[in-house]
């Protein structure tokens, strides 16, 4: 048991490491700065641009088709080594790169490859997922947005529908869709799969108010949305086959954490409990870091049996939602605990105090992270499912026509 | 990085299954059980002829020399099994403490006939309600006095290593006139402890001061170890059963409020099982590690097995409360893991205190 790369795994790193240090400096987001979005979005696609040039864009992408080819374990390495450097990354670059390119490449043409994965790679083109609808999230098969072909002969496809949660979907260029082609069978069935051009006439984006205060997250309504046929991915009713293909990219994502706890360390360590001692004398508060302390150390160490298992090829599968569901609701009891500590302050901080909004922000995004990339509720299921074994859920509407079913 | 098991320790743990399997069935506890048993001898005996027991003893000392990871496979697997033998006693916390304080002549004395099963060691620390490690008793001019409860194994032990007033340990023989050893009603039954008394008892000094921290926070990560492995069989056993008993006309593992308990252990089992590795690693690699190392590992490993045994004894429903069932023996040792070596609270502060800057005044 050690903690070192092999020799090939640290020769990838050093190779990383000086092309980071020639190369992303000068991509570097000013430290606090706040910039209108589209400036990130246009920053986020220079440094897709310089990763093409230097050969690191599509890390684990096949090099046949425009990627680096690299392992598992040399794409868990870059990511550490660019995670060092404050880039413009977000949502605008990894839905291209971590889930339209899988698709593209998995269920794509000849002529849809070489149109969209060189252009992607490079950042010409960047990409929103229009998947979740207001009645279709965990149930995304529930999904209504339909579409169905033109009656002028054309071939091309009219859509119709609301999608909702479609991140930079108001700055991107093009977005992965799925739609509803065929109610008469069962809702697995029918489902068809797209690439849409967000200039498209009907397709209208709308900020969503966020309890926040952000609006990152989109609602994009089609209003009778022009599709041409050479833009289905896959055959006709094989949509969910191209869904499961981009949510297994997004659940072998799902692994960034973010801890919080040394600086909650530190305040409570700081601050007077009005006895004469500090906030960390208090018994409970003791308990309540301790358990996060070993429950972020627990996160930690299974993601390095992880990533050993990624390192010698294997796919964790369903063991990647354990730290995602594990971190998610210790993230929200975290910045809980945060506010707690501030007492009346952390809900309204004298004027000099910078700190607590931010863990005020913090709380409230706790929450995204327990829905989001699979809520915690679909994340049991498959852990009780995929590790334990136990049977799958019941699913009364598996065999019923869609149309037919009742909502 | 190469965050695992070697093969070989795999393959320890393995072996370590394969022979409690067939040694300590369930039947077997009960049969314990019944008879008032003190432990399992022939599995003693068993577990030191395939060298398990000298595991981590020096070579030099009759044992094989392996480390902290090498232990923990196997307190892994005796967890897993809920085995009625004495080796947190007498191997982690006996052998252990005399290989970091005793003397050249007292690890020769004891540590080849502990790696060989011929002796059986205690750790005596507790002095009833209060302290976890307590100092009461006092060792003044080769006497031991005073007393020690309650102490595990104390009725089948030949030796104890006695926690004595200044924080050093006394090494005394427990088959002499100045020894009395009244067993309690334990809530664990196939673990029983004693209330040992002392008067003027014969007994050594051994000569490594300081050594308590370093002896318990390695013993909190085989406790982990040990947690583990009892979690995961508690896991598998509810999963089984609600795999197989049908209610409402369907496998009761089928319905999300079982599923959900049960991936939320296996959470918490992996997490504390990662805790658990990470803190063989620091015990074998890293000491200044150690502290934290093991105090996550300790909390982690409670908090797994206490949800493991309650939720696996409530998913077996009217069954599990039956002598029968096989879920009260893990249920009970849950308890006796929970609060032997410090409770949840102590090992709290031991974690806080090993965070920079962050001591605070409950250490």
């Amino acid at each position: 048991m050690d903690f070192n790369d092999s020799a090939e795994e640290a020769a990838f790193r050093a190779e990383a490491r000086a092309w980071l240090a020639a190369h992303a400096p000068a991509h570097e987001l000013p430290v606090g700065a706040k910039m209108p979005d589209t400036e990130e979005a246009d920053r986020g696609r220079a440094w897709m641009r310089e990763l093409y040039a230097g050969g690191w864009s599509g890390l684990t992408f096949p090099k046949e088709l425009g990627g680096r080819g690299a392992s598992g374990i040399e794409a868990v390495i870059f990511a550490e080594e660019e995670g060092k450097y404050p880039l413009p990354k977000g949502p605008f670059t990894s839905i291209g790169t971590g889930m339209a390119l899988p698709v593209i490449a998995k269920h794509g043409t000849a002529e849809q490859k070489a149109r969209f994965i060189e252009a992607t790679l490079k950042g010409d083109i960047t990409w929103c997922q229009l998947f979740s609808e207001p009645a279709a999230g965990s149930d995304l098969a529930g999904l209504r947005t339909k579409a169905s072909r033109a009656d002028d002969g054309s071939g091309d496809w009219i859509v119709n529908g609301q999608k909702v949660w479609s991140s930079w979907a108001h700055l991107t260029d093009w977005g992965i869709l799925v739609v509803r082609t065929d109610p008469t069978v069962p809702k697995h069935k029918g489902l068809t799969f797209f690439v849409v051009d967000m200039k498209t006439p009907g397709i209208e984006t709308r900020p969503i108010r966020q309890i926040s205060g952000a609006s990152e997250f989109n609602e994009t309504f089609l209003t009778d949305v022009r599709i041409p046929d050479a833009n289905r991915l896959g055959a006709e009713g094989e949509g969910w086959a191209c869904c499961m293909t981009v949510l297994m990219g997004e659940r072998l994502g799902s692994g960034a954490h973010r801890s919080g706890i040394e600086p909650l360390l530190d305040y409570a360590a700081a601050t007077s409990d009005g006895h004469g001692g500090t906030m960390l004398d208090d018994r409970a508060v003791r308990l309540q870091f301790a358990d996060a302390l070993a429950d972020e150390q627990g996160e930690r160490f299974f993601q390095a049996r992880l990533r050993t298992m990624v390192s010698r090829g294997e796919n964790p599968g369903a063991l990647a939602g354990m730290v995602k569901l594990a971190y998610a609701g210790r993230y929200q009891r975290t910045n809980g605990l945060a506010l707690e500590l501030r007492g009346l302050s952390g809900i309204a901080p004298d004027m000099d105090d910078t700190a607590t909004g931010d863990v005020q922000y913090d709380y409230i995004y706790s929450t995204v992270m327990r829905i989001a990339g699979g809520a915690d509720e679909v994340l049991r299921n498959q852990i009780a499912e995929r590790v334990l074994g136990l049977p799958g859920e019941m699913r009364m509407d598996k065999d019923v026509p869609f149309e037919a079913l009742k909502g | 990085m190469n965050f695992d098991l070697s093969d070989e320790q795999k393959m320890l743990g393995e072996q370590a299954r394969a022979l409690l399997a067939d040694l300590s069935p369930f039947d077997r506890l009960r049969g314990l059980i019944d008879s008032g048993a003190e432990w399992d001898e022939p599995l003693w005996r068993a577990l030191a002829e395939m060298g398990f027991l000298g595991a981590a003893i020096p070579e030099d000392h009759g044992g094989l020399g392996l480390g902290a990871l090498d232990l923990g496979v196997i307190m892994e697997a005796l967890g897993g099994a809920n085995a009625a033998v004495p080796f947190m006693s007498s191997i982690i916390l006996g052998a252990e403490a005399i290989r970091l304080a005793g003397s050249e002549a007292q690890k020769a004395a004891w540590l080849p006939k502990l790696a060989s099963g011929d002796a059986i060691a205690t750790f005596a620390y507790a002095e009833g309600p209060g302290s976890a490690f307590a100092t009461g008793a006092t060792l003044d001019g080769g006497q031991l006095s005073g007393s020690k409860l309650p102490v595990a194994d104390g009725g089948i032990a030949d030796i104890a290593v006695v926690l004595v007033a200044g924080g050093g340990f006394a090494l005394v023989e427990l088959n002499q006139p100045g020894v009395t050893r009244t067993r309690l009603d334990g809530f664990d039954q196939l673990r029983p402890h004693y209330r040992l008394d002392f008067a003027d008892a014969a007994a050594e000094a051994m000569p490594g001061a300081g050594k308590l921290d370093r002896l318990i926070d390695q013993a909190a990560v085989q406790a982990a170890f040990e947690a583990v492995g009892a979690a995961e069989a508690c896991l598998h056993m509810a999963r089984d059963y609600a795999m197989d008993r049908q209610i409402f006309g369907r496998p009761l593992g089928g319905f999300q409020a079982i599923k959900h308990k049960l991936a939320d252990i296996a959470v918490a089992t992996e997490l504390a099982r990662s805790n658990a590795y990470y803190g063989g690693w620091a015990a074998e690699s890293s000491p200044d590690d150690l502290p934290a190392a093991a105090a996550a590992a300790r909390l982690s490993g409670i908090k797994c097995f206490e949800m493991a045994a309650r939720e696996n004894l409530q998913v077996h429903g009217g069954i599990g409360y039956t002598f029968e069932a096989n879920c009260h023996f893990y249920y009970r040792r849950e308890r006796l893991l929970a609060v032997h070596l410090g409770n949840r609270g102590f090992w709290a502060d031991r974690l806080l205190n090993a965070q920079p800057g962050a001591q605070g005044k409950a250490a």
